[in-house]
């Protein structure tokens, strides 16, 4: 049989969730021989070269670069878990949900004690550039997402776990100490 | 004369005091029923619903029910712990809850039922209202985002004269907790950590004593909450 394929992305995300993940320490061995990696930052693999069966996803949709890649995801994966708190409720890129987007640009680029320098009020503007959303949305209000591994970052033994028990087919009890929000 | 009744909880049969609320009743048996805007020897709200018990199969709030002769309570049934498990996700989506950033996060009763119910993701849509913090007073910062309207800090913190320092200001989706600030001037140190050990979430907070203690060391790191309670029946 051939080993369950994974893909990761970091969207509005710190890439601590990854970190996170390279956190199982020794694991990391017994990882590679129960998965093969495509898509993800881990090997550096830019394009989804063939389907897959587990994305994991960090981070939250803030710009439409983050909606573009999600759905590319949704569509390449049979699995799609939303990693930690940012993918789950927008984390802490959301705290400007509540904010409309114009204040957060003229305060991050006009009126912040650190933009004395903008003379020009330059705003960025290129066209390379992704639009920024209305708000930083969760995951699971984008594309359907199957499982949530809560956490900032989520704590390395509950993707192992969460890992493990999806390839194996084993239940998953999580203990107690595992699932936080912190 | 303190009148003894029986009554049953998830088919137990126990003896308890008529009159007493079933969330204490319940407590001295090691029965956790969970609360959030119940504080002992406070007049109850009713507030949260947090503690919803079955009694003789309908919903009443446990800390506002004094136990009668022969009632017949349900307690740790999925039907009930889904109905609390819900209402932890309305509160978490109704606020701004930004666990990582939170000084309260570790010692927080919202996030330990959170944990306890091992809430992944809330069903319902989040909110994301915007919500000030006011930190104009000398010793407190109130973190609106956070406040879930237990009303624990109005029912409790009072001045010598019997004054609420606290006041609930507009309704429904306009609510907010607010300090008065006058009152706030003079508040006592007492007074002022009272309230912040008094609130169940990081709303109200003490100013320079954040993050006092590290990861690994906060109440509801290893245990879950509840568990105190439930040490009793072991
Ligand atoms: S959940 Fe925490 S660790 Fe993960 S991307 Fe967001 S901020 Fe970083
Ligand atoms: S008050 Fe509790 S639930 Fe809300 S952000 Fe702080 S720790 Fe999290
Ligand atoms: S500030 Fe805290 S104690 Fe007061 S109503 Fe809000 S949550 Fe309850």
């Amino acid at each position: 049989m051939s080993k369950p394929i994974v893909a990761t992305a970091s969207l509005a995300g710190c890439f601590g969730c990854h970190m996170s993940l390279l956190d199982i320490d020794e694991r990391i061995l017994k990882l590679i021989e129960l998965v093969e990696f495509n898509k993800s930052p881990i090997d550096d693999i830019k394009t989804f070269t063939k389907q897959c069966d587990i994305g994991i996803i960090e981070g939250g949709c803030c710009n439409s670069e983050n909606i573009e890649v999600l759905k590319l995801f949704r569509k390449n994966c049979k699995i799609l878990i939303s990693l930690g708190e940012c993918a789950i409720m927008g984390g802490l890129p959301a705290m400007r949900n509540g904010i409309p987007v114009k204040e957060c640009l003229d305060e991050a680029y006009l009126n912040g004690p650190t933009v004395g320098e903008n003379k020009e009020h330059i705003m960025p503007n290129d066209d390379e550039l992704p639009m920024i959303l209305d708000k930083v949305y969760p995951l699971h209000e984008i594309v359907k997402i199957d499982y949530y591994l809560p956490g900032c970052a989520p704590r390395a033994d509950l993707i192992w776990a969460a890992v493990a028990a999806l390839v194996t087919g084993d239940t998953l009890n999580i203990p107690y100490e595992l699932v936080k929000f912190d | 004369m303190s009148e003894i009744v029986k009554f049953t909880i998830d088919g137990k049969e126990y003896e308890g005091v008529k009159g007493q609320l079933l969330v204490e009743v319940a407590a001295e048996k090691g029965i956790y029923i969970p609360v959030l805007c119940h504080w002992k020897g406070v007049k109850p709200a009713g507030s949260c619903r947090i503690c919803s018990v079955k009694v003789n199969g309908r919903f009443m709030a446990g800390c506002t029910t004094p136990l009668e002769a022969d009632m017949k309570i349900e307690n740790d049934t999925p039907e009930i712990l889904d109905i609390r498990k819900a209402i932890v996700e309305m509160l978490f989506v109704e606020g701004n809850h930004f666990c990582p950033s939170c000084e309260k996060s570790g010692n927080c009763d919202l996030q330990a039922l959170g944990y306890r119910y091992q809430m992944m993701v809330p069903r319902f849509p989040y909110e994301f209202e915007r919500r000030d913090i006011d930190a104009s007073s000398p010793k407190l910062i109130i973190e609106k985002n956070r406040c879930i309207f237990c009303k624990r800090c109005v029912r409790m913190i009072k001045d010598e004269q019997g004054k609420s320092y606290f006041a609930f200001k507009g309704r429904g989706k306009h609510l907010q907790i607010s300090l008065d600030k006058k009152l706030a001037v003079t508040m006592s140190e007492e007074n002022a950590h009272k309230a912040m050990d008094a609130c169940p979430v990081g709303c109200i907070l003490r100013k320079e004593v954040g993050f006092a203690v590290p990861i690994g060391k906060r109440k509801y790191d290893h245990v879950s909450i509840g568990t105190d309670i439930e040490k009793l029946n072991k």
